[in-house]
């Protein structure tokens, strides 16, 4: 299988920039956010480019087992990185919301997340992320076994509160959402034939063997 | 936008005004793009000379009447007025315009008219929105207000904002302002004003039904069903990303002495 160009021993220092690659985008947005820089609604601006980041870091992390699969590019050593990217860029989200977006008035946010579905879809989201976070270490892996496994599927569930909460603050579905949608829809979507697909590829590979 | 000149009027808010860059570049005008900026982005292209709006249906001298008869016989005024978007944010515009009775009365409604009927321009060419596989709405976008409400003195056709014409974005070269309902009854570039018997169809409330009404009047205590009504963030407030703090939304966003009895005996949760 094809591996990445990167030398092995150049690999943790190639996560660790992804790591500091993939904070610009946030840390840019707050420069931009201070200086003005971000519109007539720079809150709501912030929040949303916070939200849109971590849909997409998440998106991303979901694309590493399709192209591995599928292409024979394996990026399996930046999928870690990403996850906890998305995971971040979450956090920076629902901390925006609570306070520059809703002052921190509790009662007012207490009401918001018991009433409106696209709150409730976004606060699912935040708390299944929170177990893929905390197990996303070595050790965790090691201890776990198969259960982690078992367990970082919790990332579709994500994936999909994730897409129907930005999906359902908007007025009407645009283009820049329709895309989310649709790269939702097919990285379920492939999840749902994988199975079908890696048996085929097996049974193939057997009667090669056969031969 | 051109100099346009307006005599001072009553209608004039205390409350600092939004910039004029933020009022000019901060839209939802969908005909020109979903993005808040698309407008201001796209709608350049936009011919606004020559232009007429045809005035038909329930009156008694049907016409078509010219952008610049309309600019040369009207006296425009100015009207300070809150506008609040449905997506919980609002500014402080100063308007440029004329009472839309006064047109109404050119056209003399019959007594069986009760409703007023808008529609905006469709031209694809000109209008990227409107062209394309994604299309956010159906064209002509299409609103209403009942006869009262559109005689109403805070009822205005607008013509321009800060001391000028209407830059294309903001509707140009005509619109209604009807200050205490949600931005999205302000109908941007009207080609067409009918006087109807029936409630006429609007396009929100097409696209929504239960999510946008007929009336949509500015209302706290009635949420939409996806998030509250019940605070707005005033564009132009934060410094930055700073002090933007909410404020709470008014009942008829404000104008409730003027306008409340237009709909004494309403249940305004149903009627919303």
């Amino acid at each position: 299988m094809a591996s990445l160009a990167i030398p092995t021993r150049y690999r943790p220092a190639s996560v660790w920039a992804l790591y500091a690659i993939g904070l610009i985008p946030g840390l840019y947005g707050f420069y931009l956010g201070i200086f003005g820089g971000l519109g007539a609604d720079p809150v709501r601006a912030f929040e949303h480019l916070l939200g849109l980041w971590a849909l997409r870091f998440l998106c991303l992390g979901l694309l590493i087992t399709p192209l591995r699969d599928l292409f024979g590019v394996n990026l399996m050593a930046y999928r870690r990185a990403l996850g906890l990217l998305a995971f971040y860029y979450v956090l920076a989200h629902f901390a925006v919301y609570l306070t520059l977006d809703r002052g921190l008035i509790l009662s007012s946010i207490a009401g918001d997340i018991l009433k409106r579905p696209y709150i409730m879809l976004g606060m699912a989201g935040l708390l299944l992320l929170i177990p893929l976070a905390l197990t996303s270490n070595q050790w965790s892996i090691r201890r776990l076994g198969p259960k982690w496994n078992q367990l970082h599927k919790l990332v579709y569930p994500v994936l999909i509160a994730a897409v129907l909460h930005y999906a359902l603050s908007l007025k009407v579905i645009d283009p820049e959402a329709a895309f989310y949608i649709a790269v939702t829809i097919i990285l379920i979507g492939y999840r749902l034939i994988r199975p079908k697909l890696m048996e085929r590829r097996r049974a193939r590979r057997m009667a090669t063997a056969q031969r | 936008a051109a100099p346009l000149a307006a005599i001072p009027t009553k209608y004039t808010l205390d409350e600092k005004l939004t910039s004029k860059e933020d009022v000019t570049t901060y839209n939802n005008f969908y005909e020109f793009g979903t993005g808040k900026d698309d407008p201001a982005k796209n709608a350049g292209s936009l011919t606004t000379r020559p232009w007429t709006i045809e005035v038909d249906g329930l009156v008694a001298k049907p016409q078509v009447i010219d952008i610049e008869t309309i600019m040369a016989n009207y006296t425009m005024e100015e009207r300070v007025y809150r506008m609040r978007c449905v997506e919980a944010w609002s500014m402080v515009i100063p308007w440029i315009g004329f009472p839309l009775a006064s047109l109404l009365d050119q056209v003399e409604p019959l007594g069986s008219a009760k409703y007023v009927a808008f529609e905006t321009l469709v031209r694809p060419e000109e209008m990227q929105g409107q062209a394309g596989i994604f299309q956010a709405l159906d064209w002509p976008y299409v609103e209403g207000l009942r006869l009262d409400e559109a005689r109403h003195p805070l009822t205005i056709l607008a013509t321009g904002l800060y001391g000028e014409t209407l830059p294309n974005q903001n509707g140009a070269p005509i619109r209604l302002v009807v200050p205490w309902k949600y931005g999205f009854k302000g109908i941007k570039s009207i080609v067409k004003i009918t006087l109807t018997e029936e409630e006429p169809p609007t396009t929100w409330n097409k696209a929504a039904p239960n999510e946008y009404g007929f009336y949509a009047n500015v209302n706290p205590a009635v949420d939409h069903p996806r998030w509250s009504q019940a605070t707005e963030r005033r564009i132009g407030e934060a410094e930055g990303l700073f002090g933007g703090a909410r404020i709470n939304t008014l009942p008829f966003n404000g104008y409730a002495d003027e306008v409340a009895s237009l709909y004494e005996g309403m249940d305004l949760t149903k009627f919303y």
